[in-house]
């Protein structure tokens, strides 16, 4: 007996997080890659900002902002280009020949990935609290959670979005994501604060900032940890409906884009033709 | 080793080089009027047609298009192990891919198990799967136990059904030592028979298999084959579908076989029928010494030759000649010719005819010469 319909979909889900939960944690090396080097990064930051003689806080937001570049990091690297490398490598047409929705693979991946990040943003966290002395002394910790998850939410669907376009455009995948790393950390304030963006570029610039669920997430995370040391791009229950409201978005293209590729796939070959 | 075919024009080619293929084509063998073994893949009039990327006029419409299917209808009963022969680009590949909904035909109709894999495939794919010779094996840093899980979770199948037919499985593939082994350390043999556990592994209807022993080694490849055989053996409902090169297997395996070039079906019947249109053809083969382009080509053109193939044998200047002939006297006129041309006859035999010797006939070209 096999099962169908929500019964299939979540167990598919569960199988495709499997190798991200269980055989990351096979090559240690993430260890070094994913802890040690984003935390040098953030380290530089900090000893900047001290030798600037900026606030305190800053160093703070330097911290929380270096784990949430994991999240989106994860996403760049390991679930928007995940769909182009299952294709190169001839898997895609294995999900693609069973039963089960390319949604719930993609949900697993994302799954998956926000394990793993969490691990890795919970090590930069704790090392870079530890190391620098930060204070945290918010008293909204279940609003911050729920901001937290809702931001999550809100990256991953934009991950599973970026997916599928990457299949679409595969052969530039790479590029594309080295194209957006650097950009999307200026944009997105991992290293400031996002309203000394807001209040210097033109709003254009302000508006692809507020669309990358890292940006208006972080800030309202940094509100709430840090009250009374930040002025936010605006406060954290309207920040948190904006990036809800990103997250349902993000979630429906993707699918419709997903719909979309598989019938690219299947009239033009794209799929079963590497080079196509 | 290169094999190359010459042959004279026969009523059944055009001068592009294309097997025409009659539309009551004699080679195809209809089905019985009384026959009401149910179907388990059928195919009526698919055609498939790809758009070259990157060739588009000034108005931005494809100007080069490659048919790889050209109406293609074929009847595989369920139950059955049918074969498809072909050579490189002949169309086999693109048949699977449309038949297990990877790829939506220009043309025509497919169903496999009753659906059609079009309109249903969803439900088309709960009950098919394939394994396709040399593809990727799985996530490397997962063990083999663990990729089998996984692929098998994508079709419903709960876990502990899962973990008994993985342990099954690897048994009868001589796999289970391996169980715990990470993929990325197996050899190419190992790895290719944790495929073929994955195609089997959801309890498939109907499997398709893409050049399944495809790089295994003679025992890996023997493993293959007893499974499929003993597979199908236990439930008389389940149907293979398998492409292969290698005409021993198909003939071994077989039930049925279709021999597709070009995007057509050129023949379809059981290997002993097939071998039989070469009863009335003697086929013989000579190996001989001294010959170059010129020589080969008079003796292709010889009377009484339909087809002849050379082959150059390894590690020196002589040649293996295989000739289909329109009957035994014309052994004559070869003989003639090869000495005429200063070649040395090494060994002359006559042998019986084998698939191979079919598939040249009807295809003018060997299995193993790619297409020019």
């Amino acid at each position: 007996m096999k099962d169908t319909g929500v019964k299939l979909f979540l167990r598919a889900a569960i199988a495709r997080a499997y190798p991200r939960i269980w055989g990351a944690h096979r090559e240690l090396s993430w260890i070094f890659f994913e802890i040690i080097v984003p935390l040098i990064n953030t380290s530089a930051f900090v000893f900047l900002y001290r030798a600037l003689g900026a606030p305190e806080q800053y160093i703070g937001f330097v911290v929380l902002g270096g784990a949430m570049a994991t999240y989106w990091l994860n996403v760049l690297w390991m679930m928007a280009s995940q769909l182009y490398w299952d294709k190169q490598e001839g898997f895609l047409e294995l999900f693609i020949l069973s039963p089960v929705s390319l949604m719930a693979i993609l949900l697993g991946m994302g799954v998956g990935g926000l394990y793993m990040s969490t691990i890795r943003a919970g090590a930069i966290a704790i090392i870079g609290t530890l190391l620098f002395n930060v204070q945290f002394n918010g008293d909204q910790w279940g609003f911050a959670l729920l901001v937290f998850f809702v931001t999550m939410f809100a990256l991953y669907g934009l991950g599973m979005m970026l997916s599928s376009v990457f299949l679409m455009w595969g052969r530039e995948a790479w590029q594309v994501s080295l194209a957006l790393t650097e950009p999307v950390f200026f944009l997105s304030g991992m290293n400031f604060p996002l309203s000394k963006l807001f209040t210097t570029v033109p709003g254009v610039v302000s508006l692809f900032s507020a669309l990358i669920p890292v940006s208006l997430g972080l800030d309202a995370l940094r509100q709430l940890l840090f009250p009374g040391q930040l002025q936010g791009v605006f406060s954290p229950a309207v920040e948190l409906g904006i990036e809800a409201v990103l997250g349902i978005i993000f979630s429906v293209a993707a699918y419709l884009l997903l719909k979309r590729m598989e019938h690219l796939a299947k009239v033009e070959a794209r799929l079963s033709l590497r080079w196509q | 080793m290169s094999v190359e075919v010459r042959e004279q024009m026969t009523s059944t080619d055009n001068p592009m080089g294309r097997p025409v293929v009659a539309a009551n084509n004699p080679l195809i063998a209809e089905r019985d009027s009384h026959d009401t073994r149910p179907l388990a893949i059928k195919t009526i009039n698919v055609s498939r047609v790809y758009k070259i990327r990157g060739q588009k006029n000034k108005n931005g419409e494809t100007t080069k298009t490659l048919t790889a299917l050209g109406g293609v209808d074929l009847e595989v009963y369920q139950g059955e192990l049918f074969g498809l022969l072909g050579p490189n680009g002949a169309g086999k590949t693109t048949l699977i891919k449309i038949l297990t909904t990877l790829l939506a035909p220009s043309g025509g109709l497919c169903y496999v198990d009753g659906l059609d894999v079009v309109k249903q495939a969803d439900e088309a794919r709960r009950r098919i799967n394939m394994v396709s010779g040399g593809e990727t094996s799985g996530y490397g840093i997962l063990t083999v136990r663990e990729n089998l899980w996984m692929f098998s979770q994508f079709y419903g199948v709960s876990n502990k059904d899962a973990q008994e037919r993985i342990t099954k499985m690897l048994k009868i593939v001589e796999l289970e030592d391996k169980a715990n082994a990470r993929v990325s350390g197996l050899s190419t043999g190992q790895r290719q028979r944790m495929n073929f556990c994955r195609g089997f592994i959801t309890d498939p209807r109907v499997v398709f298999l893409d050049e399944p022993t495809l790089g295994l080694d003679v025992n890996a490849a023997r493993i293959v084959r007893n499974f499929t055989r003993d597979w199908m053996s236990e439930d008389p409902s389940r149907t293979v579908l398998l492409t292969t090169h290698y005409m021993a297997e198909a003939d071994e395996l077989c039930d049925r076989i279709a021999i597709i070039d070009h995007g057509a079906v050129l023949a379809c019947d059981t290997p002993a029928n097939l071998k039989r249109l070469l009863q009335k053809q003697p086929v013989f083969e000579i190996n001989a010494g001294g010959l170059n382009d010129r020589s080969l080509d008079a003796m292709a053109h010889s009377p009484g030759v339909v087809r002849m193939t050379s082959e150059a044998a390894e590690g020196g200047s002589a040649y293996n000649l295989k000739f289909i002939l329109e009957d035994e006297a014309a052994i004559g006129g070869v003989v003639s010719t090869l000495a005429a041309h200063n070649g040395n006859i090494i060994s002359l035999q006559k042998n019986e005819p084998t698939l191979e010797d079919v598939f040249i006939k009807l295809v003018g070209r060997s299995l193993s010469q790619n297409e020019e």
